[in-house]
């Protein structure tokens, strides 16, 4: 450290360094890979905070001599904890005599319309609505705040699924070999062959009562094929490594020698194509929104604000917006998934 | 150690009979169609502390021979066919057939009988450090200990392989092969076992490693009374630290007896051919005769009749055919299968 222009490789090397570690150092080499995880940590920064960032309702205001906080209070309210008062559950928010209020910097919520809009200049990107509003009038922006919420769940929610059902078979199939093998193995071709896309399609239009869940437990249901044969290929390899043969030679406990000599030896790979996985999500999401066939009208996603684009052509904002959100969340994730995947990779070192 | 000095009382493992054979799968059902006699009916013991050879080709079974007796085929392949008896002698004289134990039965033994295997680089589990690789086996076999015994056990058998003990917060892929090998040696020692099968230890080890690897376990084997099964192809590396070498070929035992005798006067003509291609490392000694062997291994699917040498065997007789020769004593424990030497 001292020196550092004369450093050799083997010296800067750090001591001690666990594979996570080193993974971790790796990957934070990669810039855009570094520059995603910002974005995206951005992103669950917004979600997290959309009710404060994007509200009718004032984060503090002082109403008839008393201090209120109605979104936090919205929280209480949602729970069945507490309730508004009658003349604020029934009046506009805007519209009630504050003493004083302090709104979020965007003072729209996602779903409600701005009555004094009218005409499609109105509508357009201004000081009032930065990225304009739709052809009832609501604020684009709200709505591209409250949907990163959605478009960060559905990836993680899908993937959660996709990576239980994926990697719990794959082990099985991986590890047991034999019937089981063959037998998953079929389950996983059979599963392949289904067209995802309009599987989900005809599921939601049958369900007719569409939500945002069972589009996450679909896109889940569908997409861990990919996931349990990288499982299966990575078990097989590690199996048969002399250490597992060890560990089964000193007598180790079946779960011990799967959980703690197997599986951490098999799910780097597994780990880049979560990351593939997410990104293909929030895109199978926004493009079900976009048809139609997502979420209830009521969900405002950024899928579904683009799906407003369709029918007002002029309104490029509405368009725009919502299509650079996904394209940089998705890009993101894709990324991330490439950062990941050179950084796991042995051959790849330095 | 002379044979003469070993008797009953000594013999750790007697291996009776062993047969292994792996079924080969085909056409569309994935129906048997074949099987690979990998072992075919061999006998031998291990004595307490001695170190036995294992010599062969590629493909001989030898290999085959140590999984068997650590037990571990069923878990490789699933359907492997294993008879005969492995026979495991206590010291108080009680006896146990490991072969057809049950996994949870057998894992009492697993403590007596470890393993060191050929490739450094995949017998450690790269996400465990050096300390949780060596007391992973102390904490399952011995769980009466505490934390800090475990721990001073761990840096005491660091340094019976001569590790540093500050490696122990280190991860494999920071050592060389040697050192790796090292570490791979104080796990199999971690349970205190009576026997190891080394497959091929110090084959994928620089030479100059070889030699301190070799001396290392050979040490150990003095200190702790441990007896080794080394099974490897390098003639010279088995000579040097064998008490009695074992030959095989094509999944048979062809001769086993004390490690000069194998080694200078091998009886067998396939032990002649073998050690005859040992290297001669002076250039000015050419007194040996290389015996170069006609023709190649037979396919192990379809082995010779009879002795399954015959059909390269320099005196081979049509008799030969007939059946498969019993190992027989030519004298000062030498067993050779071949009654024409």
């Amino acid at each position: 450290m001292s020196k550092p222009t004369t450093k050799t490789p083997e010296e800067s090397k750090p001591r001690n360094e666990s594979y996570g570690a080193f993974v971790k150092r790796q990957f934070y080499k990669k810039r855009l890979g570094v520059l995603s995880v910002y974005f995206i940590s951005f992103l669950v920064f917004i979600a997290v905070f959309s009710d404060f960032l994007a509200n009718e309702k004032p984060i503090v205001a002082k109403y008839h001599g008393s201090v209120i906080f109605p979104i936090v209070k919205q929280y209480g309210v949602s729970l069945g904890i507490t309730s508004f008062e009658k003349e604020m559950a029934l009046a506009s928010w805007k519209e009630l005599q504050y003493d004083w209020a302090i709104f979020p910097p965007v003072a729209y919520s996602p779903e409600t319309t701005d009555k004094n809009i009218f005409s499609l200049q109105e509508r357009k990107p201004s000081a009032n609505h930065y990225f304009g509003t739709d052809d009832i009038g609501r604020d684009v922006l709200s709505g591209i705040i409250h949907g990163s919420r959605y478009a960060l769940a559905i990836g993680l929610v899908a993937m959660s699924i996709a990576l239980t059902i994926g990697i719990v078979l794959g082990l099985l199939a991986g590890f047991y070999g034999g019937k089981i093998d063959i037998l998953i193995s079929r389950l996983i071709e059979i599963v392949i062959t289904f067209p995802t896309f309009f599987l989900i399609i005809t599921i939601v239009a049958m369900v007719q009562q569409g939500s945002i869940w069972l589009i996450m437990g679909l896109i889940g249901f569908t997409n861990w094929t990919s996931i349990a044969r990288f499982v299966r290929g990575e078990v097989l390899r590690v199996r048969g490594l002399d250490f597992v043969t060890a560990a089964t030679a000193l007598g180790y406990s079946q779960p011990r020698v799967i959980f703690r000599h197997v599986l951490p030896n098999a799910i780097a790979p597994v780990l880049v194509s979560a990351a593939f996985g997410i990104a293909g999500a929030i895109l199978t999401e926004s493009a079900l929104s976009f048809l139609g066939f997502g979420v209830p009208p009521t969900v405002v996603t950024w899928g579904s604000v683009l799906f407003r684009a369709r029918s007002s052509s002029a309104s490029w904002w509405l368009a725009v917006y919502p299509g650079v959100m996904i394209f940089l969340t998705v890009s993101a994730y894709n990324l991330i998934g490439d950062a990941l995947r050179d950084a796991t990779d042995p051959r790849l070192r330095n | 150690m002379s044979n003469s000095t070993n008797n009953n009382n000594d013999i750790l493992l007697e291996v009776k009979n062993l047969k292994v054979y792996f079924p080969v799968h085909g056409g569309l059902l994935q129906r048997k169609v074949a099987e690979v006699k990998a072992v075919d009916n061999i006998s031998f013991n291990i004595y307490r502390g001695e170190t036995l050879g294992l010599v062969g080709e590629s493909g001989c079974g030898k290999t085959t021979v140590g999984r068997a007796i650590i037990n571990i085929l069923r878990h490789v392949s699933p359907d492997v066919y294993v008879d005969g008896s492995i026979v495991y002698h206590e010291k108080d004289g009680k006896q146990t057939d490991l072969v057809h134990l049950s996994t949870k039965d057998m894992r009492q033994y697993r403590s007596k009988i470890q393993m060191i295997f050929q490739d450094p680089y995949s017998s450690l589990n790269s996400r465990l450090s050096v300390r949780q690789i060596v007391s992973e086996p102390i904490e399952l076999h011995k769980p009466e200990l505490s934390k800090n015994e475990i721990s001073d056990q761990v840096i005491w058998l660091l340094q019976k392989v001569g590790l540093q003990p500050e490696y122990a917060a280190r991860f494999p892929h920071e050592f060389s092969g040697g050192q790796r090998q090292r570490i791979g040696i104080a796990r199999a020692l971690a349970t205190n076992p009576d026997l190891i099968i080394c497959d091929e230890p110090v084959s994928a080890l620089d030479v100059s490693v070889q030699a301190q690897v070799i001396n290392l376990m050979d040490d150990l084997r003095a200190e702790f009374g441990i007896s080794y099964l080394f099974i490897a192809h390098d003639l010279s590396v088995v000579h040097h630290i064998s008490n009695r070498i074992a030959v095989m070929y094509l999944g048979n035992m062809v001769e086993i007896g004390e490690a000069d005798q194998v080694f200078f006067a091998p009886r067998h003509p396939y032990s002649e051919a073998l050690l005859s291609a040992v290297p001669q490392p002076d250039p000015r000694r050419k007194d040996k005769q290389r015996i170069v062997l006609e023709g190649d291994i037979p396919n192990p699917l379809n082995k010779p009749s009879g002795c399954s040498f015959r059909t390269r065997c320099p005196i081979a007789k049509p008799q030969c055919a007939n059946s498969a020769p019993l190992m027989q004593d030519k004298g000062s424990g030498q067993l050779v299968a071949c009654p024409y030497v």
